[in-house]
């Protein structure tokens, strides 16, 4: 018996889960109703020109859904399918998806796993990521929480962590990466010398969910597990800041103040000796109990500044 | 309906419709990859021979190889049979 | 024969001593003076044994060997377990080698194949681990061993490590038949660990200043295990390790049987085998075992060497692995190669191709890899004479018709694979490419990997086939062609006679084991990161840097 409850139990991991099955396990079950779903085939209409196979959702699932018994609506990339990049109707949907919650006065969840724009439809890409900006920053400044879950495979890179900054919280795990540039562009734009995105320990260490966490990058630290996900979610939308002036100009003032105080640092372990962590060289190693035992007496506020 | 897998290397993804008519399966495969056809039917062949009338069947390959594809037909057609009692 | 000498070989050694003896203080020999000491001790014709093989290398010494001066050093006949290191093909493009008989040459496999077209090698013959040891023994003694240790004291006492691995074979055939034993070492101590080798076997030490080189040979990232190797190896635990109830077994390095492994505490905790299969093996320490180990599934595990990174979490667990009085693993191969071929019921493992008839082989036209011990694990000891429950059960299978008493038992030998490979290479092929490969070379015999009448089944995505149950030539190729998916071969099959063995159990579908194509999620893995794999260890186990993703 108890062997069958540790089966039902085991971790379902978020990294390793599809988009639609974050979404299952997220979401209150059998509450979400996808709008534009697969069999709608609203595909891309760039990627043939490239002889490029389609995905019928164009690699992003919207919807509106209950969690907690709460209706919001919801978003989620499939990072496998192009890297989780921003095409032309991909992020036509999440545009829509964004502005139909203000009309409904909703909150919205947004699952990221993006690479950024996608290179073969740029144009289309790059004009959804500022349409995408501004359906946030209105759904926020009307009083509505924008919730971001970070911690998939493709990670949160180019528009896609602007988007992130924009959020109202932001949950991420330790697989999870957010940064505008990635590591290869930095590398090909600055040299090996800079960074090295072969060596994955620094990547982590310096885009990482634990150094985002640590910093005040994001709000939430969870485990790799659609549970811990759920829950935080839950928590996290319970929590409202509106998005007014003041809190802006108070964001910028620590982002002046981070600059300040870690601009010299070369990784991120730099940053975490900075902050006071006991033993930085340790912190990868940790569990996430561990980790958040370790750093919450230190690590940076998180608001809206990322 | 259901959608099983991802457009992603070595992967695929398949919806399942389901139609009016059950002595038919209709299949429709979008795929970069040129010269597979044999390979193609005799995967379909098999699988309709397990009784899959009354779908549609539309799938967006990513290069996969035909244990892939079988595998992914399989679980579709499970869906589609609805959860096991 | 009055008159005769009977210590030429006693008195050749004390010559190379005194010899080497010169560029020695004591008994240790300064890496500078590598050039001039081997020159001093090597005669041309020397039988030497340069340690190395799929884990372990004797670097330092295959590096000074390698920039000898052909003039002075020529023709050696190396006879050793592994061809890996540039190094041990440069020597041969200079002349300073010419003979080879060796075991494994995984990544100069293409090099060697080159060297071998060419004329630059002239080849004895490729070996298992095993039969090379017996060979040490018989007819291919050193003259000269060239070995890797972890320490030694001043007196020559060496510790091995968890990687001791080959060195007791080597050291026993070099040193007891007169021949001289050379140790490089990482560093020179008052006292070492525990003594794995006698400092009276050992006449030279070469003090190399770093630990020898290993390669992390069988660390697989449970990231990149498929569904459909998941699929396969549900098909394995339930089709083949729950009815044979195959406790002691060796395990292959492939993603398919570290699938299996990573299904222990999940699929087959479902089926309810723990304690009834994979209790006892013949394994290196895997990674992949890790969450098993903590599940309590695995009673013990000898290991041919170690595995990097495997050190601290292999020392906390004594009760599993064989450990020094030191606290770290103690690795043997050519004990373990034995336990494998002796006292394993099951061999599992992947490979290349696989024929018509059942022969399978890792070669490829261009490649000559080797067999390392895999021909051991697979193949059918005729010396076995101990009565086990799968053994007696697939003698049964095998023949039905002798008495029980006089009928011998068989052991499991089981390949595992998806229908196509990497790149969409078939894995069932019409003719092994270690045809080609042997007619190209004029070589006597094909590089065949496991004999076809050793091999009692094969699993792929697509289903089990038990040629055990096969009864003639067409059934056998039938089975075969059966489990062969949508390769050529595959497409080839008889249907009805396909259908007919299916109904007889000689082929058995997921669906007739009750296998749900659902649950080829990798949700069931017990790890699915090589960090899962060190959180399962409790932070014992330490993945090298290449393998990390945090």
């Amino acid at each position: 018996m108890s062997q069958a409850t540790t089966k039902t139990q085991r971790r379902v991991s978020w990294f390793e889960a599809t988009a639609r099955q974050r979404l299952a396990a997220l979401l209150d079950p059998g509450s979400f109703t996808e709008f534009l779903g697969p069999a709608a085939r609203e595909i891309s209409p760039h990627l043939a020109l490239f002889s490029l196979p389609a995905q019928f959702d164009d690699g992003i699932v919207i919807g509106k859904a209950k969690l907690r018994g709460h209706e919001v609506f919801a978003a989620a990339q499939e990072g496998r399918f192009m890297g989780g990049a921003f095409g032309e109707v991909h992020g036509a949907k999440l545009v829509g998806l964004l502005r139909a919650a203000k009309a409904a006065s909703r909150d919205a969840v947004l699952l990221l796993d993006t690479g950024g724009v996608r290179l073969q439809e740029a144009n289309a890409g790059e004009l959804a990521i500022s349409e995408i900006i501004r359906a946030i920053v209105d759904l926020r400044t009307g009083g509505h929480s924008v919730i971001g879950l970070i911690g998939g495979r493709a990670g949160c890179f180019g528009g896609g962590g602007i988007i992130a900054g924009c959020c109202t919280r932001l949950i991420v795990s330790e697989p999870g990466r957010i940064s505008v540039s990635g590591p290869e562009v930095i590398e090909t734009n600055r040299g090996v010398e800079e960074f090295d995105s072969q060596d994955r320990a620094l990547v982590w260490r310096t885009m990482g969910g634990k150094h985002r966490y640590l910093t005040g990058g994001a709000d939430c630290f969870v485990d790799d597990d659609t549970a811990a996900f759920r829950a935080a979610a839950i928590e996290n939308l319970a929590g409202r800041t509106p998005l007014t002036v003041s809190v802006l100009e108070a964001e910028q003032a620590r982002l002046k103040a981070r600059l300040r105080r870690f601009g010299t640092a070369k990784d991120g372990s730099e940053v975490w000796q900075a902050l006071g962590v006991t033993n930085p060289a340790s912190v990868p190693g940790m569990d996430t109990e561990e980790f958040l035992n370790a750093v919450r007496a230190v690590r940076e506020s998180a608001d809206d500044a990322r | 309906m259901a959608i099983v897998g991802v457009v992603a290397s070595g992967n695929l993804e398949a919806l399942f419709e389901r139609t009016d008519d059950e002595s038919a399966c209709r299949v429709e495969i979008s795929t970069a990859a040129h010269g597979f056809q044999p390979l193609w039917e005799a995967v379909l062949r098999d699988f309709v021979a397990r009784g899959a009338g009354g779908l549609r069947i539309s799938i967006n390959d990513g290069g996969a190889r035909p244990d892939m594809v079988a595998l992914r037909l399989a679980q579709g057609l499970r869906l589609m049979q609805g959860p096991e009692a | 024969m009055p008159g005769k000498n009977w210590t030429t070989q006693k008195a050749a050694l004390a010559e190379r001593i005194e010899a080497g003896g010169r560029y020695a203080t004591g008994k240790l020999v300064q890496p500078g003076d590598l050039g001039e000491f081997f020159e001093a001790v090597l005669r041309a014709g020397d039988r030497v044994c340069l340690e190395g093989d799929n884990q372990k290398q004797a670097d330092l010494l295959a590096q000074a060997l390698a920039e000898l001066n052909p003039a002075r050093v020529h023709g050696l006949h190396m006879v050793q377990s592994g061809i890996v290191l540039p190094e041990h093909l440069d020597m041969f493009e200079k002349g300073i080698a010419k003979r080879l008989d060796y075991s494994y040459s995984g990544p100069q496999s293409a090099r060697i194949a080159r060297m071998l077209f060419s004329g630059k090698i002239e080849l004895g013959a490729v070996h298992t681990y095993l039969e090379l040891f017996a060979r040490y023994f018989i007819d291919l003694t050193p003259n000269v061993a060239l070995i890797a240790a972890v320490s030694a004291d001043r007196d020559g006492n060496l510790y091995t490590g968890p990687n001791t691995e080959d060195t007791p074979t080597v050291v026993e055939a070099t040193s007891y038949k007169s021949g001289l034993v050379v140790a490089q070492v990482g560093e020179i101590v008052e006292r070492v660990p525990r003594v794995d080798i006698p400092g009276d076997l050992v006449h030279f030490v070469v003090p190399a200043g770093k630990p020898f080189f290993v390669e992390p040979l069988f660390t697989r990232d449970p990231a990149a295990i498929t569904e459909t190797q998941i699929l396969t190896a549900m098909l394995a635990i339930k089709g083949i390790y729950a009815p044979y109830n195959v406790r002691r077994l060796n395990h292959g390095i492939g993603f398919n049987t570290a699938a299996i492994e990573l299904l222990l505490p999940t699929y087959g905790e479902q089926l309810g085998l723990r304690g009834q299969v994979c209790t006892h093996f013949a394994l290196n320490p895997h990674p992949s075992l890790i969450p098993a180990i903590e599940a309590g599934w695995v009673e013990q595990i000898h290991c041919f060497g170690s595995e990097v990174g495997m050190e601290d979490y292999i020392a906390a667990r004594p009760d599993v692995f064989f450990t020094g009085p030191d606290g770290s693993l103690r690795s043997n191969r050519a004990f373990c190669q034995t336990a494998g071929l002796y006292a394993c019921d099951m061999f599992i493992g992947s490979t290349l191709q696989i024929d018509l008839a059942g022969n399978s082989s890792t070669v490829t036209t261009n490649r000559v890899a080797g067999f390392g011990g895999a021909p051991n694990m697979g193949s059918d000891p005729h010396g076995r004479r101990h009565p086990s429950a799968p053994w007696l059960q697939a003698g049964k299978e095998a023949d039905d018709t002798t008495p029980p008493l006089l009928r011998r038992g068989r052991k499991l030998v089981v390949q595992i694979g998806e229908s196509f490979g990497a790149k969409n290479e078939p894995l069932f092929v019409e003719r092994l490419d270690a045809l080609s490969l042997a007619e190209k070379l004029n070589l006597e015999l094909a590089p065949v990997m496991v004999y076809a009448d050793d091999v009692t089944h094969i699993v792929t995505e697509e289903g089990i086939a038990n040629l055990l149950l096969c009864r003639d030539k067409d059934e056998h190729e039938q089975a075969i062609r059966g489990v062969a998916g949508y390769t050529e071969i595959g497409r080839q099959r008889d249907r009805k006679m396909v259908e007919r063995l299916r109904t007889r159990g000689v082929i058995q579908r997921p669906e007739d084991l009750g296998i749900d194509p659902l649950d080829a999620d990798r949700n069931m893995l017990a790890a699915r990161s090589m960090k899962d794999l060190m959180t399962a260890s409790g932070g014992l186990y330490q993945p090298p840097s290449r393998f990390r993703n945090w």
